[in-house]
């Protein structure tokens, strides 16, 4: 009997809902039906409402099996992994599937993340390759063409940023990417890391020959255990199969890089305070200018950029700027994975062209709440992002398109709400977790969130003449704070309040008392 | 619980950690949370051999060590339960379990339990949105929690 090739994923999300048992599992039985395994440790597809999520393969046509608990196994293994209660059918035809377009995570899910072989077979490192034959400038124009924009959510063009280290005279340039994903609703980064780690190292490789540095890090959040396990193991892989080193693959280019970890400060998520904890201070913010790329980390020219950012380079160098170009919507160009949580059926990561509505996404491809329960709210862009009431869910998901409507897309996670979540309470929260996270450098920030806790606690003791107050002080807040912690934290406690007005009036007292 | 590190052990393994990262590139994180991994906390002794290490000033070292939500500058319990309180597990109920282990542990944020030595710290988001509420306990992390769920991890590790 020939060999049966199962999947079984290694995504975090997996191993926390039992993959490793099942893992177990299958290998145990296998072995008491003297059954020959294979058995594949990949990424998570991104159905998350399906993991553990097991594949077999099949006349090469994977099938899947979810979500399957250690118990599932043998009943499995009976029905000869044909026809089971559990059986989704091929994977590439299941409709979360086939409505999406993947590029950036073309390879998640369905490489063992740490294969270097598997990762060539499905189309890696081709991107390098062609980079190591062209000029920086070149390169600079394919990065502007592709439209790529940040992803961590400042939307900044990438090739421009790029350009601006490139043209800068310095003895030593570095790439540094930005893993320190700490937005709630966000887990793109993680996946990407955990499911396809040698598209980092590759994107950070271009960037690094591009603009002429030979040194990259990867700052990584201490809360990810499983992605900086993963990281490491590829960069292991990559120095050791001449991918990284003295000699990008054999050319006259050397770049290397390492992961350092976080030590549990959302803050470092922006780019200057990361740049202060990866040089062993306090994660404080800095006044720009200057800006990081004329003066970084160490002072040096330095691009920072988004794991997401990163990871869609070698898919622009591979398939061309114009094919990624060509996906999108007006000036949000190529496709953005977005990750669909908090109360929702079918939650996951879903990558798509930009333009799809806030409520397809919402209603149609996330299923409604899990609860069944009508849907009250919709964060999007994590802790600093706007609630979105359902009257605005036919905003078109793009950068200009969120901020038109007084959003953001932030990093593109989509947290959605049923209809008895408190919406004073998550204002309240808001200012309570840039109170626990701010970094105490500007006023504004530090204290405004303090006072914003409070403003909030009497407007729940029904003192609704706070109400000014509050909208003064996130006025003051969103002007005046030095970045996004305390300028954006105004977003959620504004549209909270704006759309959501019943909820601040719920114990509204006499004015006479 | 964790006792403090004798004085000649202490230095005897800090200048160890120190000489493993003579070569860094801003070094202080990564010494931090070696230190962390070798006593389980930040021992106030470290900081100024630490400082004198990297030719720093005492105050600098202080200042990121308690910076850093991760960072302790006392030991924590035999185990570490660190629960979701950001928005999306909010959604999925987080709050119900947050309340639930509190209630189990006889604790609030940041306390230990008298049984079992657990120490419940909140988290800012783990990247399992999608499947939450979610935990980390002892760097294990698991979604999808309810309270039988959490009942059966404590029980686990006797509390």
């Amino acid at each position: 009997m020939s060999k049966l090739k199962i999947y079984v994923p290694r995504d975090a999300a997996a191993l926390a809902v039992d993959a490793e048992k099942v893992a177990e599992a299958v290998m145990a039985e296998a072995k008491i039906r003297e059954i020959e395994v294979e058995l594949v440790r990949n990424g998570s597809r991104g159905m998350l409402w399906l993991e553990p999520m097991v594949e077999i393969e099949r006349d090469g046509v994977r099938h899947a099996f979810g979500p399957v608990t250690p118990h599932d196994v043998r009943a499995l293994f009976d029905a000869d992994w044909g026809s089971h209660a559990l059986a989704l059918g091929p994977t590439e035809e299941i409709e979360w599937m086939k409505r999406q377009t993947r590029l950036t995570f073309a390879r998640v899910g369905v490489i063992d993340p740490l294969s270097l072989d598997a990762y060539e077979a499905h189309g890696g490192l081709k991107g390098l390759r062609r980079a190591l034959e062209m000029t920086g400038a070149a390169m600079i124009d394919e990065m502007k063409e592709s439209g790529l924009r940040g992803r961590g959510g400042a939307g900044f063009p990438t090739g421009i940023k790029w350009d601006t280290v490139r043209l800068a005279e310095a003895n030593q340039k570095y790439i540094v990417a930005n893993a320190d994903e700490g937005d709630s609703g966000t887990f793109a980064d993680r996946m990407l890391m955990e499911g396809d780690p040698f598209s980092l190292i590759e994107g950070m490789a271009i960037a690094g020959i591009c603009v002429g540095a030979t040194r990259g890090y990867i700052y990584l959040r201490s809360e990810y255990p499983e992605a900086i396990h993963t990281m490491n193991e590829a960069i292991r892989i990559a120095r050791a199969r001449g991918v990284l080193g003295a000699s990008v693959l054999g050319s006259a280019f050397a770049y290397d890089m390492e992961v350092r970890v976080g030590a549990g400060a959302y803050v470092c998520g922006e780019e200057t305070s990361l740049l202060n904890s990866l040089e062993g201070k306090r994660g404080v913010v800095r006044a720009k200018p200057p800006l990081p790329a004329l003066e970084g980390f160490l002072g040096k020219p330095t691009v920072v950029n988004n794991i997401i950012s990163l990871g869609t380079v070698p898919v622009i160098f591979e398939k061309g700027a114009a094919h990624y170009r060509d996906f999108g919507l007006g000036r949000s160009r190529g496709t953005i994975p977005i990750q669909i949580a908090g109360n929702v059926k079918f939650g996951g990561l879903f990558e798509t062209a930009f333009g799809t509505s806030l409520g397809a996404l919402v209603d149609e491809i996330g299923g409604g709440t899990e609860t069944g329960r009508p849907v009250k709210a919709v964060q999007v862009g994590g802790p600093l992002g706007a609630y979105f009431p359902r009257s605005k869910f036919d905003t078109p998901f793009g950068y200009e398109e969120f901020d038109g409507e007084g959003g953001l897309i932030g990093h593109a996670g989509v947290v959605v709400f049923d209809d008895t979540a408190d919406m004073l309470g998550m204002a309240r929260f808001a200012m309570e977790f840039c109170a626990v996270e701010s970094c105490g450098k500007c006023t504004p920030c530090r204290i405004g969130a303090v006072r914003g806790v409070e403003t909030v606690d009497r407007i729940a003791r029904g003192d609704t003449s706070a109400i000014p107050l509050l909208t003064d002080l996130c006025d003051t807040m969103k002007d005046s704070s030095l970045c996004a912690l305390g300028g954006f934290t105004p977003y959620p406690v504004m549209s909270a309040l704006t759309h959501f007005p019943d909820d601040f009036h719920a114990n509204a007292k006499e004015a006479a008392e | 619980m964790p006792t403090p590190p004798a004085p000649a052990d202490l230095e005897g393994r800090l200048g160890a950690i120190l000489a493993d990262h003579a070569t860094f590139e801003g070094p202080l994180l990564p010494i931090l949370h070696a230190v962390q991994a070798e006593w389980g906390y930040v021992p106030p002794e470290a900081l100024p051999i630490i400082a004198e290490g990297l030719n720093i000033s005492r105050a600098e070292v202080h200042g990121v060590v308690s910076f850093y939500h991760d960072f302790r500058e006392e030991p924590a319990g035999r185990h570490m339960l660190k629960i979701c309180r950001a928005e999306a597990c909010q959604a999925r109920g987080g709050q119900g379990i947050e309340a639930a282990a509190k209630a189990r542990l006889g604790v609030d944020w940041h306390g230990t339990s008298s049984k079992g030595g657990v120490t419940l710290e909140p988290v800012y988001c783990l990247g399992l949105c999608a499947n939450g509420p979610a935990m980390m306990l002892d760097g294990r992390v698991v979604a999808r929690v309810d309270e039988a769920r959490l009942k059966s991890l404590l029980e686990e590790v006797d509390a």
